[in-house]
């Protein structure tokens, strides 16, 4: 029986030849704009606009590299994009920080201290996961000149705290609707409070919901360009608008060869943490889409 | 004075009463079964003598205080949960050691606590090992451990064993009356499987729909039940309950194509004889109803012997267990190991009157 739902073998080779075409044609697809820009962005500009895009460099430079990061023009100051990435980070760390700390506390509440009304509040909660960007702008805008942290990082780290924590909070009510209710019954027998279940028995069990949940936040924050356009001013710019600015300024010659490195400077935070916890990734977001 | 004391306790949720005006005394050192259905409350009622449901009306006293309003962690009393409910992020020994941390204990005490408690249930190499390395039993040793190690005045278990291979459950149950009879300490036991509340219990409860249906030993919750369901629910196999009329001082079963089976009483008790011309369930453990080899191991008493046509030879080691049919049910006989019997022949069959009890078809309430 079982050897009859197995092809061939004649055909079970040639199926896999055409499964891996199919796949070797899909990551090309997917990896060739990475490939541009990694090629580029280490040759001269003369050999970009003389030359083919997809060749590799004749004359390797890092030149550009160095340029984007301190030198170049944004908007009128000559400083790279270097000041920008620290804002980028001022901004993530403690608006990731947050709002996984508040999804979390959201989460443990909702399943594990039930209270009338609970469902609702998650419901409206869960809504804010499909409020457009655009809708909040100008209320947001209100908001933040009102307890007057307009254009501030600090202004920043609340509209992504707060437009985050309907995310966050989702990811962590699933995780602990399968978190089993007799441990927190155990916690109770044993004499830890409110704060000492979820500090060391619940906390210390979140690993791969924690993962997935900063990996999400931290994506995209770091590559959010509308709140950054519309609320930071000079000094708190992020690195995604400033990237734009760079890119978009029209004085003097077009250098590619620079857009293309500060492109890939500021994926590369976002790159990183996929590379290193990607696998945390799949894992916690199938435990959280099992049960919930 | 009873140390444990459950006084007319009624919980409802919204408009379900899940416990209805409950009453249960259990002595020190006792060991209290509450077995029953799922969905009876039993473990409701644990829950609420754990503290971790508030009840509705009614008082829980322990060694005469009242403790309704104290919160879980005060009352002194231990629990181990059915899925054990061992701390994942924890190994063994933080485990055991978590509700003595919880109350402030230092930690060298702590770590005496806990190797006294590991001795005792013979865990200590599993101390540094997680929850997730453990098999069923040694989980089960050490959400034990965990229990012991607070020195309550209450254990309270809920349902144990159910997570257990058959065998297993089996030596723990062993294990649990050992521990016991070793500390002496009050048991609150839940379990829905009657083998567990028999072996195991000084005191049972069954429990139905949330009411009490008998209150009392082991042995007299089996041989003295106050109704149909706790006849029906404790014992395996279970009592053989079967209808009869009521002729003089005897009852008659009906078999098919056969004159029908009469038991005659010397005296039927009181409640029977009003039942003259009626019907009444006659019950019969199947060890009452056995061939003439196993006669001798019946007490003295009123017998009655008949021939009975075998249907069904189910061998089980120890006995062979016969099946006849009566009064159109079928009947459960216990015979001696070496009968030697076939199927669809006649066998003669010895009926213990002694042990034979009657209930109401109706009301399924106890005729004496």
């Amino acid at each position: 029986m079982a050897r009859s739902t197995q092809p061939s073998f004649g055909t079970g080779k040639l199926m896999r030849a055409a499964l891996y075409a199919v796949l070797i044609l899909f990551a090309v697809y997917y990896l060739l704009p990475l490939f541009v820009m990694l090629v580029n962005s280490v040759k001269t500009l003369d050999e970009i606009r003389g030359g083919n895009m997809m060749s590799l460099p004749e004359v390797f430079t890092i030149e550009p590299w160095l340029n984007a990061w301190s030198r170049a023009q944004i908007g009128v100051e000559p400083t790279g994009l270097s000041p920008y990435f620290i804002n980028s980070i001022m901004m993530v760390v403690p608006a990731v920080a947050i709002s996984t700390a508040l999804g979390a506390m959201n989460g443990y509440v909702l399943t594990k201290w039930r209270f009338p009304g609970d469902k609702i509040i998650f419901g409206l909660m869960l809504f804010a996961c499909f409020i457009p960007f655009q809708i909040v702008l100008i209320p947001m805008a209100r908001v933040l000149g009102m307890i007057g942290i307009a254009g501030t990082t600090s202004g920043l780290v609340l509209v992504h705290v707060v437009y985050g924590l309907g995310f966050t909070t989702l990811f962590f009510r699933n995780y602990y609707a399968a978190f089993p209710d007799e441990l927190i019954k155990a916690a109770k027998m044993d004499g830890a409070g409110f704060w000492r279940t979820f500090t060391r028995i619940l906390l210390p069990s979140s690993g791969p919901i924690i993962v997935v949940t900063v990996i999400w936040q931290f994506t995209n924050i770091w590559n959010d360009f509308l709140f950054g356009a519309s609320f930071a001013d000079f000094d708190s710019m992020p690195m995604t608008v400033a990237l734009n600015n760079l890119v978009s300024s029209s004085t003097g010659v077009k250098e590619y060869n620079v857009h293309f490195a500060g492109a890939v400077l500021a994926a590369l935070p976002t790159l990183i943490v996929y590379v290193v916890s990607g696998r945390y990734f799949v894992r916690g977001l199938m435990a959280g889409a099992v049960k919930g | 004075m009873s140390f444990l004391q459950i006084d007319k306790v009624c919980k409802s949720f919204g408009p379900i009463n899940v416990l209805r005006d409950i009453s249960l005394d259990v002595e020190e050192g006792g060991f209290l079964v509450l077995v029953g259905p799922s969905g009876c409350g039993k473990s409701t009622l644990l829950n609420t003598i754990a503290g971790l449901e508030k009840l509705t009306t009614g008082e829980i006293r322990i060694d005469g205080n009242v403790i309704d309003d104290l919160p879980p962690a005060e009352r002194n009393i231990a629990m181990v949960f059915q899925s054990y409910a061992l701390y994942p992020n924890m190994n063994v020994g933080q485990n055991i050691a978590f509700g003595l941390e919880m109350r402030g204990m230092p930690k060298g005490e702590r770590d005496a606590k806990v190797a006294e408690a590991a001795k005792t249930l013979q865990i200590e190499h599993l101390l540094d090992r997680k929850p997730g390395q453990l098999s069923g039993g040694q989980r089960q040793r050490v959400a034990m451990g965990r229990a012991l190690v607070r020195n309550p005045q209450l254990f309270l278990f809920d349902e144990p064993l159910s997570n257990l291979d058959a065998k297993l459950r089996v030596d723990m149950r062993t294990e649990i009356k050992r521990m016991h009879q070793t500390f002496g300490t009050t048991i609150v036991y839940v379990t829905h499987d009657q083998i567990e509340a028999m072996t195991l219990g000084t005191r049972i409860a069954v429990l139905k729909d949330g009411v009490v249906q008998q209150y009392g030993t082991p042995a007299e919750i089996y041989n003295d039940p106050t109704n149909l369901f706790v006849a029906d629910f404790m014992g395996s196999p279970a009592m053989n309950l079967i209808p009869a009329t009521v002729r003089g001082n005897g009852v008659e079963m009906a078999r098919a194509d056969e004159d029908p089976l009469v038991l005659g009483f010397d005296q039927l008790p009181g409640d029977v004889a009003a039942y003259e011309g009626q019907e009444v369930i006659v019950g019969i453990r199947p060890e009452a109803i056995t061939d003439a080899d196993s006669r001798a191991a019946m007490r003295a008493g009123q017998q009655v012997t008949a021939s009975c046509k075998i249907d069904v030879v189910e061998p089980a080691g120890a006995d062979i267990y016969a099946i006849t049919a009566l009064g159109g049910k079928e009947v459960v006989t216990r015979l001696h190991q070496d009968w030697f019997g076939q199927a669809n022949q006649h066998t003669e069959l010895v009926f213990n009157l002694e042990k034979v009890v009657f209930f109401d078809p109706q009301s399924g309430v106890r005729l004496r």
